[in-house]
């Protein structure tokens, strides 16, 4: 019996970085108190210790196993949550979406770091059992320890067992129940799982089975006792029955514990304070096997009466100096691994859980558009008779078909929206870790996560925004004094929200900081070049000069601002999804940036304009007016710039023949399309203005390239090929044809064609 | 067809070392791409040119909905530029690149014929330092007596494109 479980690899992949993104989410904002956040968590690295065992990830679920035995004593109230816990199971979470990703490329390995974090992990469970002699640890040992006496007296003090530490063998009694066989499990093959984990010796109890006109052969009259010899962790013997847990009884104990407790000091290399108080009975002897038996390692937990309460301080790690420097080392290695890690999946999902109420909706709408469709069939049946009637039939048909187009178009894109909360979620953590990083308090307060955008936006918002915030928190954020003796209160605060406002959507990144330095930014502008002496910008435009290229004023390069994501690379990707970024800031108050987006990617609203026989379009967004210019109003610089005084401001003019790479001869020069890129506005000369009209947007890249000056392409009513423009692209198409501006501006293609023929014969040749 | 011909074309079939291919008549002469890539033979039907490219690069055209290029063989290979007429055709073939797989159009004369060629009855083509560059060719092949000139269309269009954004790079910088 083997299913093929590759297809489910990629949910469960889904699944558990759902899962992880909800322990996170609700581990920051954990306390004691909240039990339900709690047992959130518990499920998701539940689910993500099952799924991972089931495709056979042993370094994920030994990993989360413990994460989990630890949430689970949270949530029993026999630990209680402190500092040190919360960020160790933080960290826990990015181990396993390390291990997750590692195992997305069959990489069992598990990183150093992570190791690290698992032993930190263990020690945690460990070091608190020893602390309190209470029986919070293993369950096993615990539950020994109390129901039999003897059993301590026995054994005396030995070393504890830890939940995953190995002994000589184990002794198990299996039970199942009348019912096992009718749940699909079969004895045998636990059975033989065993005997591949070591040497295995069976005794079978027949003593129940009835007398054979009795017999039912769907019951399970037998039960077993085995011992099993070897170095084996109790998981691994736990596993082989994870999935008759509930149908039998169960009872594995330790033969002995001589190696358990070398492995029990070997894994205790950690931060924990030594205790030095004699050691509780953990192990038992085979004979005490009349003990309640455990069924499940949860179950034994919560039985037991005695929770311990243990206070933040007795197991606050005496950390040195020397160890913290470790960490941060660690730190920069994970992130780095993070980093490349990220880069390999290419941090893009392809595929979208969609509410059934929204695929409903499209099916009904499917639905009304078979039906216009067997209407419009009908009325051709009997178009050769065409009369009055049947016209208006047809057009009514025609206007439904409309109607129906539209509603499937709507739907369709809601599908693709996804509330904004998937990119603002991540924000908590980044708060978290920004703050004990720098040092600096901050409050972070999101609204308006609820806010659908497309997912293609989505995901290439997300990192603008990241380093947006970081650099509110990072220069925009004063530290604590210097923020009290502002009269400012301690704690900073950034704002995240997000809004629709008309056809987009509107992304708000406010802090409460020093706000951007004027005067700094002006310098550094004078020094670069980009702003003559004795001018004075306005400040809007001061502003914007922190999107340029190279432009920084950190006076020194931090572990945040360094990473080569500048501002200018932030402002470039909001104006390649066709968004923009604006700044607003006053000195000591704070400062905003405002990103707005078009709501979709796949859909723009666009102004059709004649180009020779094609035509292109030109997105109405970066269209400020339309408009016919008189010759005498062009101006010329050294006779070839043209220039046109559009209200007040001298802008250029930009024959778009000419970028587009046609004869300019025919062109009448006076109908000029102001469009803004940038900031910048340019007028584009054009051929004729046609309608306006929503395009829908085709790649041009899937099946060629980029090219410059074209941002996409769409397909006409004509049924032929439409490109759009970019008119960032084409200003820069321009400014580099004026540059080379030798033969190449006469006949662009004749040119470009000999360039490539000249490749084509090096390659040849 | 000789005996020695049919001979070979029978071995051709019984290995499985055979492939299938469409000839398309460039020039008079007889080129065979991998049926297995050829998507669909379409006529040709008006470009929509894209601005600052090489001049075999004709323009996209809408194929049921994607974005497809299409460029001119006989302008690729430096030949003289035909008027489209009725036989000539579009041959649009899945192209695998190192961007992923993509769809390419391809003007050629006319199309041809379909033929079985056993890969072990390729001959290499001699480099001459030609137009078409020898990595282009998979291999010469005899089919009834004439030549067929077999193309390695992965490399062929794939190239087309490095060329294509050679020249864009050179023109920026």
């Amino acid at each position: 019996m083997s299913i093929d479980l590759s297809q489910f690899r990629e949910v469960f992949f889904e699944e558990s970085f759902e899962g992880l993104a909800v322990m996170e989410s609700h581990l920051l904002i954990l306390d004691a108190s909240d039990t339900e956040a709690l047992h959130a968590i518990f499920r998701a690295a539940h689910s993500i210790k099952g799924g991972a065992g089931m495709f056979n990830f042993k370094n994920i679920v030994e990993f989360t196993h413990i994460v989990e035995t630890l949430l689970d004593e949270l949530r029993s109230g026999k630990r209680a949550i402190n500092v040190e816990l919360e960020s160790l199971l933080l960290k826990s979470v990015d181990a396993i979406k390390d291990l997750l990703h590692l195992a997305q490329e069959d990489d069992t390995t598990v990183p150093d770091d992570i190791q690290d974090i698992q032993r930190q992990l263990k020690c945690m469970l460990e070091g608190n059992s020893q602390e309190e002699s209470s029986p919070i640890e293993s369950d096993l040992a615990a539950e020994n320890e109390q129901t039999n006496s003897e059993g301590e007296a026995k054994t005396g003090n030995e070393k504890p067992v830890a939940e995953a530490a190995v002994t000589n063998g184990w002794e198990i009694l299996f039970t199942p129940h009348d019912h096992m066989l009718l749940t699909g499990n079969e004895p045998l093959h636990m059975l033989s799982a065993l005997t591949e984990l070591g040497d295995l010796e069976v005794k079978c109890d027949c003593s129940k089975v009835p007398l054979w006109q009795e017999l039912s052969p769907e019951q399970c009259y037998l039960s077993w006792s085995m011992q099993l010899y070897g170095d084996i962790a109790k998981e691994d013997v736990e596993e082989v029955f994870a999935w008759v847990e509930d149908d039998c009884e169960l009872n594995i104990t330790s033969l002995g514990s001589a190696t358990a407790a070398d492995s029990a000091d070997s894994s205790s290399e950690s931060s924990i304070t030594e205790i030095s108080s004699p050691e509780p009975s953990a192990t038992v002897q085979p004979d005490s096997s009349q003990s309640t038996p455990i069924t499940s390692p949860e179950a034994g937990m919560q039985s037991s009466d005695n929770p311990a309460k243990i206070t933040a301080d007795e197991v606050a790690p005496t950390a040195s100096q020397a160890d913290e420097d470790r960490r941060q080392g660690d730190r920069r290695k994970q992130s780095d691994r993070r980093g490349t890690l990220e880069r390999r999946t290419g941090g893009e999902t392809n595929s979208i859980r969609v509410s059934t109420q929204k695929i409903d909706t499209l099916i009904n709408r499917v639905g009304e558009l078979v039906i216009t469709q067997s209407m419009l069939g009908q009325v051709s049946d009997n178009i050769e008779t065409l009369n009055q009637k049947t016209i208006n039939r047809l057009k009514e048909g025609l206007v439904q078909l409309e109607r129906n187009t539209r509603e499937i178009q709507e739907d369709v894109m809601q599908i693709r929206m996804l509330p904004i909360s998937f990119v603002f979620n991540r924000f908590p953590r980044l708060v978290h870790d920004l703050q004990t990083q720098l040092g600096k308090r901050i409050e972070l307060v999101i609204s308006g996560e609820g806010t659908e955008l497309d997912k293609t936006l989505m995901e290439k918002i997300s990192d603008p925004l990241v380093h947006l915030v970081r650099n509110s928190i990072d220069h925009g954020i004063e530290m604590p004094e210097d923020r009290k003796s502002c009269n400012k209160p301690e704690a900073g605060r950034v704002d995240l929200e997000a809004y629709h406002q008309g056809g987009n959507i509107i992304i708000e990144i406010r802090d409460d900081g020093k706000g951007l330095d004027i005067d700094k930014i002006l310098r550094k502008a004078r020094e670069k070049g980009l702003v003559g002496e004795g001018e004075i910008p306005e400040q809007k435009q001061i502003f914007d000069l922190i999107m340029q290229p190279g432009f920084s004023t950190a006076e020194q390069v931090s572990d945040l601002s360094g990473r080569g994501v500048g501002m200018d690379v932030v402002g470039r990707n909001i104006n390649e999804l066709g968004g923009s970024v604006e700044i607003s800031s006053e000195s000591g108050k704070g400062s905003c940036f405002r990103i707005s987006l078009p709501l979709t990617l796949a859909i723009l609203d666009g102004q059709q304009v004649e180009l020779g026989e094609q035509i292109c379009i030109i997105p109405l967004v970066s269209i400020v007016e339309s408009l016919q210019v008189p010759v005498s109003q062009i101006n010329a610089i050294a006779g070839k710039d043209r220039l046109y005084s559009f209200r007040g401001d001298y802008i250029p003019l930009v024959s778009l023949r000419q970028v587009m790479g046609q004869p300019t001869d025919s062109e009448k020069e006076n109908l000029v399309v102001v469009v803004e890129a940038n900031g910048q506005p340019y007028g584009l000369i054009v051929d004729g203005l046609l309608g306006q009209q929503q395009f829908v947007i085709k790649s041009l890249e899937e099946n060629y390239r980029k090219v410059e000056g074209v941002a996409g392409a769409t397909i006409l009513g004509s049924g032929r090929v439409g490109l759009i423009l970019d008119v960032g692209g084409l200003l820069r198409l321009n400014r580099q044809q004026n540059i080379d501006s030798n033969s190449l501006q006469n006949s662009s293609l004749y040119n470009s064609s000999q360039t490539g023929h000249q490749v084509l014969q090096f390659k040849a040749g | 067809m000789n005996f020695e011909n049919i001979q070979s074309q029978e071995a051709a079939i019984a290995s499985n070392q055979n492939q299938q291919y469409l000839t398309f008549i460039l020039e008079g002469e007889e080129y065979g791409v991998d049926i297995l890539k050829v998507h669909e033979i379409k006529g040709w039907s008006p470009t929509t040119p894209i601005p600052n490219t090489p001049n075999y690069m004709k323009g996209v055209i809408n194929l049921r909905g994607t974005i497809v290029p299409v460029i001119d063989l006989r302008q690729r290979f430096g030949l003289e530029a035909l008027v489209y007429g009725p036989t000539t055709v579009v041959i649009v073939l899945n192209v695998t690149s190192e961007r992923g797989e993509q769809v390419m159009g391809m003007v050629v004369d006319a199309v041809s014929d379909t033929h079985t060629i056993s890969r072990e009855l390729l001959k290499p083509a001699p480099d001459m330092g030609g137009v078409i560059s020898t990595d282009f060719i998979t291999g010469l092949a005899t089919v009834e007596e004439k030549m067929v000139i077999l193309l390695d269309i992965d490399h062929l269009l794939s190239a087309e494109e490095m060329t294509a954004l050679s020249v864009a790079s050179e023109r920026r910088a």
